[in-house]
């Protein structure tokens, strides 16, 4: 069960008052009938899927109604952060390949 | 490979069993091969051994990153059933129904094939009309099946709650009475020692690192055994599907999410089918040792890590004791999860991609145990003659570029 913190209502609730609603930051085509059907469903069903982090948006179903990002680790649960619509992750992948090599490398030296 | 037979039983049986031949090599991987298949569950070594009887391709590699049979082959909860909607569907499944009656056979293994009937529960009006549709449909596509009223679900299976002052009442189901549960172990095991024995090499303990490509074509994989060669892979790997495609920079439509099942402790004879419901999304079947094995839903979220949600396995539990109030006493041995590979379709991907000699057959979901013979008996042919099998065509990965879903979700049994 996750504890998921809602950046709008500023509390951490169960993550049973959430509905998961996909990965985050895929914009609509602005213009859809000018675009290949190709385009098209790439912007509907296809997903990158990682192992590790993955941003990804949740609906606070049972508290504000409204939706908000994730950064969160597909293999190890952990939530790194949780951001309002619109912004963008402080988090990511490359932030923490960095954060680890740089931590290696202070225990070298 | 030495035949099973029950002679070979009692011959064995004077040396106290310590003589039996290994059901399969554990060869070295060599520098080249025509076919590399990458992932050693159900599916995978199906492909291998269709590859290998059907096509006479036998210089073939599996490489499972772990053991044979170790990642959802083991995990799922063992229903065979080909009752889906949609004619495409059907006949995949259907295919698959045809190859499990003679699996034993055929791989002189004893798969334990036991096809005791699938009943698909309904609780309201729409779904007694889904269903009706349903079986209508089956029944056009060959499949057998009937729609029972509650009567004659309480007649197949006793113990079950008919009354109909409950949240979710069992007004009727649909009864496909060639469908069944096999034993999960023995299917990836039967066809690992068959597909050996036609000299395909399977290689445990090897993960796949890399897909390395030269001009947008295929020339072999890096693995944690070093490079090996070949112009055509594989990749039947399930939940990591999407790992595996972003090897190469593809994308796949798929997400990958915990499924959960649980066994309980062992009981006498109870139930002697396999029970559904969509509904509420409880499964549950008896396995010849007596345990309950139960089937919960999937977590809502994307994750890799082989456990589910407590709030989900409570949900379904509540379901099962409704359903069947007398199981309320009986306690939970085991309960772990599976990562499964859904696609927004709930239907497969069996298909060649956008770089020669790669091929994909995953999106199985949360029902690919059913169809491992038959999803390994197409991918074959796939993989053979470098174009799908008709079976297989409907369920090409450009689908989701020209909208030919195939849309099983909440149309057929769904969920198994």
């Amino acid at each position: 069960m996750h504890h998921i913190y809602c950046p709008y209502c500023e509390e951490t609730r169960e993550e049973e008052e959430y509905s998961y609603t996909g990965e985050a930051h895929i914009e609509r085509p602005k213009d859809p009938a000018a675009i290949t059907d190709e385009a098209w469903g790439d912007y509907l069903f296809f997903r990158s899927n990682p192992r590790g982090i993955h941003h990804e948006m949740w609906y606070h179903a049972a508290g504000c109604r409204r939706y908000f990002n994730v950064t969160r680790n597909t293999q190890s649960y952990e939530i790194h952060e949780t951001y309002k619509m619109g912004k963008l992750p402080t988090v990511t992948a490359k932030t923490i390949a960095a954060d680890t090599l740089a931590a290696q490398q202070g225990d070298a030296s | 490979m030495k035949k099973y037979s029950g002679f070979s039983l009692f011959k064995h049986s004077l040396s106290h069993h310590e003589n039996w031949q290994a059901a399969w090599r554990s060869p070295q991987p060599k520098k080249q091969y025509d076919v590399i298949i990458v992932g050693g569950g159900g599916h995978g070594l199906a492909t291998a051994y269709y590859l290998a009887k059907v096509h006479g391709i036998t210089n073939v590699a599996v490489l499972e990153k772990g053991y044979l049979g170790g990642g959802n082959t083991a995990r799922n909860t063992t229903i065979v059933r080909s009752n889906y909607l949609w004619d495409e569907a059907s006949k995949l499944y259907d295919h698959s129904l045809d190859l499990w009656k003679d699996l034993s056979q055929d791989l002189n293994y004893n798969v334990m094939f036991s096809q005791r009937g699938v009943l698909n529960l309904g609780h309201n009006l729409q779904d007694m009309r889904d269903i009706e549709r349903r079986v209508n449909a089956n029944r056009l596509n060959g499949i057998d099946g009937v729609v029972l009223n509650t009567a004659e679900v309480k007649e197949i299976v006793p113990v079950i709650n008919d009354s109909q002052d409950i949240r979710y009442p069992v007004l009727g189901a649909s009864w496909q009475a060639t469908g069944g549960v096999a034993r999960h172990d023995a299917v990836a095991w039967g066809f690992a020692r068959g597909a050996d024995s036609f000299g395909v090499d399977l290689i445990q303990q090897c993960e796949v690192t890399d897909i390395i490509t030269e001009d947008g074509a295929v020339v072999g994989v890096q693995t944690t055994q070093g490079f090996i060669g070949s112009k055509k892979v594989a990749c039947v790997t399930a939940g990591n599907s999407g790992v595996m495609a972003a090897m190469v920079g593809l994308r796949l439509p798929i997400e990958s999410r915990p499924l959960q099942a649980l066994v309980s402790e062992p009981v006498k004879p109870i139930i002697d089918t396999v029970v559904m419901s969509n509904a509420v999304h409880a499964y549950v079947s008896q396995s010849d040792k007596g345990d309950l094995v139960i089937g919960a839903g999937t977590d809502s979220y994307n994750g890799y890590g082989q456990r589910g949600s407590f709030h989900i396995v409570e949900h379904t539990l509540s379901a099962i004791c409704e359903l069947f109030p007398m199981f309320s006493r009986v306690r939970m041995n085991r309960a772990w999860g599976g990562v499964v590979d859904t696609c927004p379709d709930a239907c497969p991907i069996i298909s060649k991609t956008n770089i020669n000699g790669l091929y994909f057959n995953c999106g199985w979901g949360t029902g690919g145990f059913k169809a491992t013979p038959g999803s390994g008996h197409v991918f074959a042919h796939t993989l053979a003659h470098d174009e799908a099998h008709p079976f297989a065509a409907p369920f090409s990965l450009d689908r989701f570029n020209t909208g030919h879903l195939i849309d099983e979700h909440g149309a057929a049994g769904v969920a198994h």
